[in-house]
């Protein structure tokens, strides 16, 4: 019998560990470590942020849909992989310590055959002061829609701050990104429309002066440098097509940004030209930056040996190429495809917990030296889809030996679909559908836009809004694994 | 005053482009957009079938 290890319950990690339960049976144990008691579809966040769905619309308990999928669920923070084992057995291990309320802060060791790595991101408030408490957590003055509990408090400020402008007291709200190096622009993107949607069903919208702030050198960027699409019979960069969702709904912006200070009522950014600004806000909801989860990694005689499992930036070293070096000889094939650790065959990482081999956008800096650009975007489909390929060839290893063939999910070579929709009624709403193919763009492939234009495009309207209600209730069936589920694409 | 005369008056709105009222009807006509909805519905599969 073979011991699968997941470390991570997210969007990769669930898929990752139910496919491999499904695949592997009884004869094989398949463990899932995530310190989180529950399962949360994140891209309807959104909705809880602007009190369209409440935490319970958007959660539910992930132990048991393992109970009956047959998965060992440990509810626990992964702390440490050993994969050479200890001095005195080579059985490579991880340490986890409990979350549980009864069992808070107890370590245990778990060997394993497989590990895979899904643990998603550490949200890093606290690389930008005043947007962290300093305690790795979310600060005073601004809120997040990251998980579902910041939503429900973004929903409680945002509320006060409709309640003061229906009042007749005017009021700023700037919605956006945190630091310079953020990702997700995505999230704060739909975030920001349904604000001014239910802004305007509250009959206050000329009351808020809504702004957006972003590290993203153009609009429409979206930490994939930006794509070409068809809309209504062109084809047309990203940057038209967002521009002018926000100019339609009067929305400014101030882009090329790395807020490097924030304090109450008050941001402090400084932009890509190297000057410095200063925004004052009633309200404000900013994506803080992404970075491993801070796993550490020790060789069997207790040595620190993280650097050889991870990235600096704490994410997993995959079989991605990272010496590729300045942004001009950057190529597709850059990009990983098994997700395999070089160093360790047993090992794999997947979703947002794999290093990217560099970044989607241009890289840039301000004349001070701060980078400001977007890091690459690895959340919904795409973390699926490289679940789903781990989990197949962690299999494959299981049945056939460690030379088994490993199946592929290359970025440059998978497509991804965004629907970014405001509202929540069924005729009373509008979204922007977008997909984009390949994600990363194969400039050797397509010369000129980097992506294939027949199944990269963008359309505004109620159509994408369904979709969007859809896909909520589409991805949460699977993920309770109800039946049919394996039909459902990732 | 038609919306673009609104909203081409901040000028950081000045060089992209705002839709029209066919445009804005379509985006909210239920026939219109059922008719999306199918499209784009199998342009995605076709996407996730080209991404598996």
């Amino acid at each position: 019998m073979s011991r699968i290890i997941v470390m991570g319950g997210g969007v990769s990690g669930h898929t990752a560990a139910t496919f491999a339960k499904k695949w592997l049976g009884k004869e094989h144990e398949v463990v899932v470590v995530t310190p989180n008691s529950q399962w949360n579809w994140i891209p309807s966040n959104i909705w809880v942020g602007v009190g369209q769905m409440t935490k319970k619309d958007v959660v539910f308990p992930l132990e048991p849909v393992y109970k009956k999928a047959g998965i060992d669920y440990r509810q626990a923070l992964a702390v440490s992989i050993h994969p050479n084992g200890s001095a005195d057995n080579d059985a490579p291990y991880i340490i986890i310590e409990s979350t549980k309320e009864d069992t808070k802060g107890q370590t245990e060791v778990l060997t394993y055959d497989y590990l895979i790595n899904a643990t998603g991101p550490k949200l890093n408030f606290d690389a930008t002061p005043g947007l962290g408490n300093g305690q790795g957590q979310l600060g005073e003055h601004t809120v997040s829609v990251c998980t579902a509990e910041h939503a429900v408090h973004a929903n409680d400020e945002l509320k006060k701050v409709f309640e003061k402008a229906k009042a007749g007291e005017r009021q700023k709200l700037l919605v956006g990104t945190g630091h310079g190096m953020c990702t997700c622009q995505g999230a704060a993107f739909e975030y920001i429309f349904n604000i001014e949607h239910e802004a305007r069903k509250a009959g206050i919208r000329d009351m808020l002066d809504i702004k957006w702030i972003s590290n993203e050198s153009f609009l429409g960027d979206f930490g994939m440098g930006g794509l070409h699409m068809k809309v209504g019979g062109y084809t047309v960069s990203s940057k038209l097509f967002a521009e002018s969702l926000y100019a339609e709904r009067n929305v400014p912006w101030i882009i090329g940004a790395h807020v490097n200070k924030i304090e109450s009522g008050k941001i402090h950014y400084e932009l890509l030209d190297g000057s410095m600004g200063e925004e004052e806000f009633d309200f404000s909801m900013l994506i803080p930056p992404f970075a491993g989860v801070g796993l550490k990694a020790y060789d069997k005689d207790g040595s620190d040996m993280t650097d050889t499992l991870f990235a600096p930036n704490g994410f997993m070293k995959v079989d991605a190429k990272y010496d590729a070096g300045a942004y001009e000889n950057w190529k597709a094939s850059d990009w990983p495809r098994t997700y395999q650790n070089p160093s360790f065959g047993n090992i794999f990482a997947c979703g947002i917990a794999f290093a990217p081999p560099h970044l989607i956008s241009k890289p840039m800096s301000s004349p001070n030296g701060t980078p400001i650009n977007p890091t690459p975007p690895r959340t919904g489909m795409p973390a699926g889809i490289i679940g789903k390929a781990v989990a197949h060839s962690v299999c494959d290893m299981v049945k056939n030996g460690e030379n088994a063939h490993l199946h592929e999910a290359s970025m440059a070579e998978m497509g991804a679909a965004c629907v970014a929709s405001a509202g929540k009624g069924i005729f009373d709403g509008s979204a922007a559908a977008m997909t984009v193919y390949p994600v990363v763009p194969d400039f050797e492939k397509y010369p000129g836009t980097g992506r294939d234009t027949d199944y990269t495009f963008g359309e505004i309207g109620l159509a994408g809004h369904w979709i969007k209600h859809i896909l909520h209730h589409m991805f949460i069936y699977k993920a309770k694994l109800k039946p049919g589920w394996t039909l459902i694409p990732e | 005053m038609k919306e673009e005369e609104v909203n081409f008056q901040n000028e950081q709105f000045n060089l992209t482009m705002i839709p029209g009222k066919f445009a804005r009807a379509m985006r909210t006509c239920k026939i219109w957009q059922f008719i999306r909805f199918i499209v784009i519905n199998i342009k995605m599969l076709i996407v996730v079938s080209k991404s598996h």
